[in-house]
């Protein structure tokens, strides 16, 4: 009998503990789900108050004579990202050929490790470096062709972004490319293919998928990315006209405006973070939809 | 007969000798081999430049970066940085490595937890095509995915607005937490799922059960994993800033969980963008590079240290 009730003792037990577990686990749920919440019932309200089309469409934004129109700042936020792929990409991929197909072991040892340091340096540093460094570079570049601008510009901004996101496509690729059978390589090299042309022509196409994931990856580090950013973009909230000339992204526009906003313009703001987290989940659905073809 | 043999033995050891030699011919290229395979094929030629040239790029960058913020930030630092108070004079970062401090621990405290429990139920306990198993992994990567921006404004929304608790190290840290949770838990999945069966079915064989073979059992020799983890989530939150200007504040002093303070990445970022302190802000970037350095190598080694216990 009391064997019985200390075995239906531990069977509660266990019961509870697996339901804690359970509850850990929806913790990521819940986190989504409050997130998502949050974000709609507190930014879309706003955007009807100014007008969906005015807010996604207009070019203008005048927060004082309550002029929302967040046309630039999208334009923006893409034109960054899709010149730091133009950077970043091919670099990055080259890279991750270079670490899985010809990179001796001892090196190896050595550039694995870094390529997590590139991870791994705080977005602020980044900025930080692109402040002092890459800004005064553009400024010199835009003096010697005669343009106008002062070297905080989209094209600064593309440049650090296009090494932010490096580690990510080289990680991501590495692997895609590691997966690919080694028969692949062997089967191009017995038909008498050199070594390089082997794994361009053979390995790369048959890691295709993965490549994209990686680069999917990079566009929605990029589209984020906010500190870096801000202190290299020079920020005025005007259509992106140029190279050389300054640019305020999706990111840029919440957190320099969102410290006095009030009333309608937090709103704004609050909308403007809605957007941004729109492009993250479709750029989420379509790096799991890759991963899944993948498979 | 003692003599032929050694005669014959001599022979042996020579043999395979020449044979290596031949092998090593066939199968490795010389260089000038190589360079005239290349010639006959210049695009291959070209293709393997740029490969080679983009991982010097690569490699370049990074030295480039960490050799500048050293270089000219170490003569910056000096013990005024380090003052107990800040003020606009002395721009003291002391403060901000105090925030820094508590706001990690207490971010831990809040994620590791559930990022834990969370990974033990997904390997452990959940059934294979349990429909709860997808769901958590979809939005544990929808969380990695969103951009820390979006998570400050959430947390400003949730915890600074709705629940009040104002700008503080409190809503910082909760906002933080909910941001380091799916590197938690995906690091602890891989830790345990790297435990071998064996270790379950010998725990189950003894009577132990369940919640006793998970706790006794399979997370003490998951440990390592999980540790690395950590450390990753340690260096996120060092380095995050967005995050943190509209939950924890910008406020330069340590003043208790309950009122805002500023980390070490938010100190930098308000040095650099007032433009008026570059000395001090160089010093910050050395600091918050060298925790992370030592953040990487730490993990590093505890992965190398895993590796080599299999």
């Amino acid at each position: 009998m009391k064997e019985e009730a200390k075995a239906a003792r531990k069977r509660v037990f266990e019961k509870i503990m697996e339901i804690i577990f359970i509850l850990c686990a929806c913790m990521s749920i819940l986190a989504v789900a409050l997130i998502c919440f949050f974000l709609f019932t507190k930014g879309i309200p706003g955007m009807a108050k100014i007008g969906i089309f005015k807010f996604l469409g207009g070019q203008v934004w005048k927060p004082g004579n309550d002029i929302y129109g967040i046309l630039p700042m999208i334009l923006g936020s893409v034109y960054v990202t899709g010149l730091a792929l133009v950077i970043g990409v091919p670099i990055g991929l080259l890279t991750a050929i270079f670490m899985a197909r010809f990179c001796p072991k001892k090196l190896y040892k050595v550039v694995k490790p870094a390529v997590d340091l590139l991870a791994g340096i705080p977005s602020v540093v980044y900025g930080f470096f692109g402040m002092v460094v890459i800004v005064p570079v553009v400024r010199a570049l835009t003096d010697a062709l005669g343009a106008r601008g002062n070297g905080v510009s989209l094209l600064t901004a593309a440049i650090l972004l296009g090494i932010m996101i490096l580690p990510t496509i080289i990680s991501v690729s590495e692997a895609a490319i590691r997966a690919v059978p080694e028969s692949y390589y062997e089967g191009s090299l017995g038909l008498g293919a050199d070594p390089v042309r082997s794994v361009f022509k053979a390995v790369l196409p048959a890691a295709k998928s993965g490549i994209m994931a990686g680069i999917i990856l990079g566009v929605g580090r990029a589209i984020g990315e906010t500190m870096a950013v801000i202190m290299v973009a020079g920020n005025n909230p005007a259509m992106p006209k140029g190279l050389l000339q300054g640019v305020r992204t999706l990111t840029a526009n919440i957190v320099i405006e969102m410290g006095y906003a009030q009333d309608l313009h937090r709103e704004a703001l609050i909308a403007t973070g809605v957007v941004l987290f729109v492009f993250i989940l479709i750029i989420n659905l379509c790096f799991s939809i890759v991963k899944r073809r993948d498979k | 007969m003692a003599d032929t043999t050694a005669v014959d033995f001599n022979i042996q050891e020579e043999e395979p000798e020449t044979n290596a030699a031949d092998i090593v011919g066939i199968n490795k290229q010389t260089f000038g081999q190589k360079l005239k395979s290349y010639t006959r094929k210049p695009t291959s030629l070209i293709m393997l430049i740029l490969v080679i040239g983009a991982a010097v790029i690569t490699l370049a960058v990074l030295i480039f970066i960490i050799a500048y913020i050293l270089i000219n930030g170490v003569p910056n630092l000096s013990w005024s940085l380090f003052r107990w108070n800040y003020n606009s004079e002395n721009s003291s970062m002391m403060p901000a490595i105090i925030n820094t401090v508590i706001m990690t621990i207490l971010a831990l405290l809040i994620s590791v937890p559930f990022g834990i429990g969370a990974a033990v139920y997904l390997v452990e306990y959940a059934k294979r095509g349990n429909k709860l198993v997808g769901i958590v992994r979809i939005t544990a990567e929808t969380l990695t995915g969103i951009p820390s921006i979006v998570y400050g404004l959430f947390g400003m929304l949730f915890f600074v607005t709705q629940l009040k608790w104002r700008l503080s190290m409190l809503a910082g840290a909760f906002t933080l937490a909910i941001m380091i949770l799916p590197v938690i838990m995906r690091t602890t999945e891989e830790a345990l799922m790297a435990v071998p069966d064996s270790y379950r079915e010998g725990s189950f064989g003894l009577g132990a059960g369940k919640f006793r073979t998970v706790f006794k059992i399979i997370l003490p020799s998951a440990m390592p994993g999980i540790l690395s983890g950590v450390i990753l989530a340690i260096g996120r939150i060092v380095g995050e800033t967005a995050a943190l200007m509209y939950t924890a504040g910008t406020v330069p002093a340590v003043q208790g969980l309950l009122s805002s303070g500023r980390t070490l990445a938010v100190h930098m970022y308000v040095l650099s963008s007032e433009g008026l302190y570059m000395g001090p802000a160089y010093a910050t970037a050395v600091i918050l590079l060298v925790v992370v350095l030592l953040m990487n190598l730490g993990s590093s080694l505890i992965a190398k240290r895993l590796t080599k216990g299999n």
